[in-house]
């Protein structure tokens, strides 16, 4: 009886580890991916719009060469590596516009790589 | 035309003495003082080479020629002269950048001064991670050692995320190892500011934090660095950090403009907050006093 009862506890705990990484597989797979290109000296889309609150992944892919991604107003960065998508998970926390910028030199239009991320209600 | 002279053409100066308790400005006065046993160097930096809006410098071809004619007019001649990077104005084109290096380098020869330092800045740089500037002026990284004091030349700019790199972070420890922790004398030169001063406009080097963790333990460290195109003086615990105007166009203070865009040119004040300095090096005690010098239309 006791062995039966040890065996039970055994098999509950790792239905309920299972279940764990079951939702939270299931959570991250449910979270929108936004791809954004970037390639000298602009980024496709460059004005992104997202809900407060809500999570998303910003998925970044270089056309040329090493780019950046920042936006301070967010908290959020990377590094756009050519052949390499870069993810950025992301839950805006508040309402506005954010401009995000190249932050690795890339050329003589560096300082025009610019874009917006809107949050939104 | 002696120093005092060329101040007076060159107008109000700006003395700074470096030092935690001492940082302060006084009048041009210091410029002339003697120096027993201590030496005076220029730091001259950004100058653009190809960048060519006239609406920001209409005199974008005259500019760099007019500080040197400054330079070579005082009487009494810098042991040597840094020039702090952003040489020349970048270029997507690595014909045209070797050929503007090359125009530079060209250029600079009319100092009467032949002892000239370079180093690189994100502008000559960073797109071909340092390649034309190597082949075309020099190492991008190096130390010598003038009259007791050690220079440390960095290359914060050929990795286009603005870092110095693990290997070079490397090297500067096999460096500093060489040196006395109380009793040498250190001056560090490189193009971006090694501290965060303004990260949203890439006013910091990534992992200059490591760099400053290396030199900390030395005692007598002084940071004189270009790139934001305006002087500032800055303390990381009793390191002092000192950035040089630019000779192309001025940037915005820190933070005080929505996105960083170069000053438009002042008619009523031509070459407004361009210029370079003079930092002179004394013997005993150990100290450096910098001398701003505008370059005003003359």
């Amino acid at each position: 009886m006791r062995v039966l009862s040890k065996k039970v506890l055994v098999m509950g705990i790792i239905l309920l580890v299972i279940a764990a990484f079951g939702a939270a597989a299931l959570a991250a797979g449910s979270e929108e991916v936004i791809k954004v290109t970037a390639k000298r000296f602009e980024y496709n889309p460059k004005e992104i719009t997202l809900k407060k609150g809500v999570p998303v992944v910003l998925e970044f892919t270089s056309l040329d060469r090493l780019h950046g991604f920042k936006c301070p107003g967010l908290g959020i960065r990377t590094d756009i590596e050519p052949g390499k998508a870069a993810r950025v998970p992301v839950t805006p926390q508040k309402v506005g516009d954010f401009e995000f910028h190249c932050d690795v030199f890339c050329g003589s239009g560096h300082g025009n790589m610019v874009g917006m991320i809107h949050v939104v209600e | 035309m002696d120093r005092r002279d060329f101040l007076k053409m060159a107008g109000i100066s700006l003395v700074v003495v470096s030092g935690l308790d001492r940082l302060g400005y006084a009048a041009e006065k210091a410029a002339d003082k003697k120096m027993p046993g201590g030496f005076y160097f220029l730091q001259m930096s950004d100058s653009h080479w190809g960048f060519n809006n006239p609406a920001v410098n209409p005199d974008f071809a005259g500019t760099l020629n007019k500080a040197m004619a400054l330079v070579n007019g005082l009487e009494s001649q810098p042991d040597f002269i840094v020039f702090t990077g952003d040489l020349t104005h970048d270029t997507d084109d690595d014909q045209e950048r070797r050929k503007r290096l090359a125009e530079f380098k060209q250029i600079v020869k009319g100092l009467k001064v032949k002892d000239i330092k370079f180093m690189p800045g994100e502008h000559d740089a960073a797109v071909d991670n340092g390649k034309a500037f190597t082949e075309v002026v020099g190492k991008t990284h190096y130390t010598f050692n003038h009259k007791g004091v050690n220079f440390i030349a960095l290359d914060n700019v050929s990795d286009p995320r603005g870092s110095l790199g693990d290997q070079q972070l490397q090297w500067l420890a096999k460096e500093l190892k060489k040196l006395n922790r109380d009793k040498s004398r250190i001056v560090v030169l490189c193009h971006r500011p090694l501290f965060g001063l303004y990260p949203e406009w890439e006013w910091e080097t990534r992992d200059g934090d490591k760099a400053i963790d290396l030199l900390m333990p030395y005692k007598n460290v002084t940071v004189f660095y270009g790139h934001i195109h305006q002087e500032n003086h800055h303390m990381t615990g009793h390191i002092a950090h000192h950035a040089a105007h630019g000779l192309m166009y001025p940037l915005p203070a820190p933070g005080s403009k929505p996105r960083l865009a170069p000053l438009p040119w002042d008619p009523a004040q031509p070459y407004r907050d361009l210029g370079f300095r003079s930092i002179e090096a004394k013997a005993a005690p150990a100290d450096y006093v910098i001398t701003e010098y505008p370059i005003q239309k003359s």
